[in-house]
């Protein structure tokens, strides 16, 4: 087990290097001057030079490539464009923001898609079942920025159930209608998953041999059937929480939520390279750390699965 | 068969009359049981035989209330065990009787158990189901179990997971499971079909073993007619969803009255040397479950056949006393008029 992960671990390196240079391409390439979006308008092609060779963004990409990588190596992601702070400190402002929303959102779809998804299995064909298959098509298939919009005016501006945009005190209110938004498609995803994966599992055997037991449909359905069906959809909530680490761009813009997803956005707009490199660097590590722990949480599932280079051997 | 029950002098524990367990299909009505009776006596093993699809494992299942519902259907029939129609009680009243009065063991042992939880957990459960004892005590209750299937290194067993046992040993413990409760019949569904031929043996005597411990009564359903020459006192032959005859070991094997029996004991050689082989009966295929034949069941590949079999179901009579057969020629085997060959 410990070997695994530092296996999993060391790996994460060469993802690194790869993701940097990727992004250290494509900024490159925008014809856009960092110097000039630092310094005011008018300033003369001297100070502008100076600037330049101060930052060292006059020299060759891997010159600059490399003078990243030791700062990186430091643990420092450089300093914004546009704010000169520093990125790490940008990015610790509002990461937690991102990461509270994403966990609301799991909850959600945790939640609500797995009741669903069970639900839907153990009464095949039934009405609520229907219900699930109708209503998670319709999630699937509507844009998450209309969805927001369609909450937005709905629940914010018509009825003012709840507040509009933004954090505001930090409290569940302002959490809803963006985590809602947020979780929409995966709840859908995770309804489906559980329900196909259900009805797998209680056609298995063993299913059969526990109620030859004796044992009450709520026991069969909760802990013989559940633990099973659950192993796949572990593994989508999992990597689901990484996206959604990263890919709240379109909700966080909605609800003006101040978070990495919509930093990253406007620093992508505002060709600020340190934010989006170092943002986005940040986004892969908790992506990898993530899936990490959810194959930890697999193995712990599925005895089955012994993580390789692990030496649990039963002594 | 349809009066054998209030003849028996012995007591019976179970009674199965006119049980017809039918399918909806998109296909059709498979007729899966269509009308099967016998009883099974205090302490004895009733074997079931039959080919494929014959409706052996669903007459089982029915037993236990384990039929899904739909596509299944039970069409007719009683159940009666300890003075009570089965068929009759509400599911929650049902369940006491799974695993705890009648317990069954399926065919494949590798997909009989759940994969995620240890041999411990999936024993204890079994045992706490159904008596209120501590944790502790059924923890104490399991390694005992255990020790009677003839699994060592129990502490060690009892955290394994099923992946980690050998087919042989997982049914060993899909029988200590089955044993928990001490239960007045097990039913074993073809329990050594998916394991070793040497393990098979030391499975069926120690099914055997246990039946005669606690004086159960063991419900055996087999392709092997090996098998139920060794262990079965009585026989039900089965054959497209009906029992074509019903009697002692000794009167299918030396004095059997329907042809299919025959052919059956025809197509295994050297049934004395226990050479163990699998049915392979009789020319032709059964008859699909959903288009069944006018007349008898089997008269398409019955070279005795004659005119009255195609027409109408033989009814199934007491031919001589406890050997019940369906063949409108039964009488002409039985006083030797029409010789077996
Ligand atoms: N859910 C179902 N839907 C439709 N037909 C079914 C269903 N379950 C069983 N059957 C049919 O019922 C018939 C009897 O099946 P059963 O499993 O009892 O046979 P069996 O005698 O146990 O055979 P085997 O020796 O192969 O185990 C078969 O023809 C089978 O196809
Ligand atoms: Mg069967």
């Amino acid at each position: 087990m410990f070997y695994y992960i530092l296996k999993r671990i060391l790996q994460i390196i060469p993802v690194i290097i790869g993701i940097t240079i990727l992004l250290f391409v494509l900024m490159y390439i925008i014809p856009e001057d960092p110097a000039r979006l630092i310094l005011e308008k008018g300033a003369t092609p001297q100070a502008l030079q100076n600037l330049r060779e101060k930052m060292g963004i006059d020299k060759p990409i891997y010159v600059q490539y490399w003078r990243y990588i030791k700062q990186l190596a430091k643990g420092d992601l450089g300093t914004s464009y546009r704010y000169r702070r520093s990125v790490n400190s940008i990015l610790a402002e509002h990461y937690p923001n991102s990461i509270k929303l994403a966990f609301a959102a799991i909850i959600i779809e945790t939640i609500i898609g797995i009741l669903a998804g069970i639900i839907s299995a153990v009464r095949k064909y039934s009405f609520l079942d229907v219900l699930v298959t109708i209503s998670t098509t319709i999630l699937v298939c509507i844009p998450v920025y209309w969805l927001g919009m369609l909450l937005q005016i709905g629940l914010g501006l018509k009825l003012h159930w709840l507040p509009m945009s933004g954090m505001g005190d930090g409290s569940i209110k302002y959490y809803i209608l963006p985590a809602i938004t947020l979780a929409s498609v995966s709840t859908a995803f995770v309804a489906r998953i559980t329900r196909s994966t259900m009805l797998d599992v209680l056609s298995n055997d063993y299913i059969r041999t526990a109620y030859a037991k004796g044992l009450s449909n709520n026991s069969v359905i909760y802990k013989h059937a559940l633990k099973n069906a659950l192993i796949p959809v572990v593994t989508y909530i999992g990597i689901d929480l990484g996206t959604l680490m990263g890919g709240a761009i379109l909700t966080e813009t909605i609800f003006a939520w101040p978070g990495v997803g919509r930093t990253i956005y406007l620093a992508i707009l505002q060709r600020d390279a340190p934010v989006v490199i170092g943002g986005t660097i940040i986004l892969v590590l908790i992506f990898v750390f993530l899936n990490l722990i959810v194959d930890i949480i697999y193995a712990f599932l599925d005895p089955r699965i012994r993580l390789e280079g692990g030496s649990s051997l039963d002594l | 068969m349809e009066n054998n029950v209030s003849k028996s002098v012995v007591e019976n524990i179970l009674e199965v009359k006119n049980l017809r367990t039918y399918f909806y299909t998109d296909n059709g009505i498979v007729k899966a049981v269509d009308g099967v009776n016998f009883n099974l006596k205090k302490g004895e093993t009733l074997g079931i035989v039959g080919e494929t699809g014959s409706g052996k494992s669903i007459t089982a299942l029915t037993i236990l209330g384990l039929i899904t519902i739909p596509p299944g259907k039970i069409e007719s029939g009683e159940i009666i065990f300890d003075g009570q129609d089965l068929l009759k009680l509400k599911i929650n009243n049902l369940k006491h009787f799974r695993g705890n009065r009648i317990s069954m063991i399926f065919q494949d042992p590798m997909t009989s158990l759940n994969p995620v939880f240890t041999i411990g957990n999936q024993l204890i459960e079994s045992i706490l189901t159904h008596q209120k004892i501590s944790k502790k005590e059924a923890y104490q209750k399991a390694l005992d179990l255990l020790d009677m299937v003839g699994i060592s290194d129990k502490k060690r067993r009892m955290k394994s997971y099923p992946h980690e046992f050998s087919g042989g040993m997982r049914q060993r413990a899909m029988i200590a499971m089955a044993i928990a409760n001490s239960p007045s019949i097990l039913i074993a569904d073809e329990p050594t079909t998916a394991l070793d031929v040497t393990i098979q043996a030391q499975i069926l005597e120690l099914i055997d073993n246990l039946k005669n411990k606690t004086n159960s009564s063991v419900i055996l359903i087999t392709h092997d007619l090996g098998v139920i020459a060794k262990y079965a006192s009585r026989v039900m032959v089965m054959y497209a969803g009906k029992p074509v005859e019903f009697a002692s070991i000794n009167d299918i094997f030396y004095n059997s009255i329907h042809p299919y029996t025959l052919g059956l004991i025809g197509s295994v050689s050297k049934l004395n040397e226990e050479k163990k082989e699998r049915l392979k009966p009789i020319k032709g295929t059964p008859p699909s479950l959903i288009d069944l034949p006018k007349g008898c069941t089997f008269a398409p590949r019955c070279k005795y056949a004659i005119k009255i079999c195609k027409e109408s179901f033989p009814p199934s009579i007491e031919e001589e006393s406890g050997h019940f057969a369906a063949c409108f020629r039964a009488k002409e085997f039985l006083n030797k008029s029409l010789s077996r060959d």
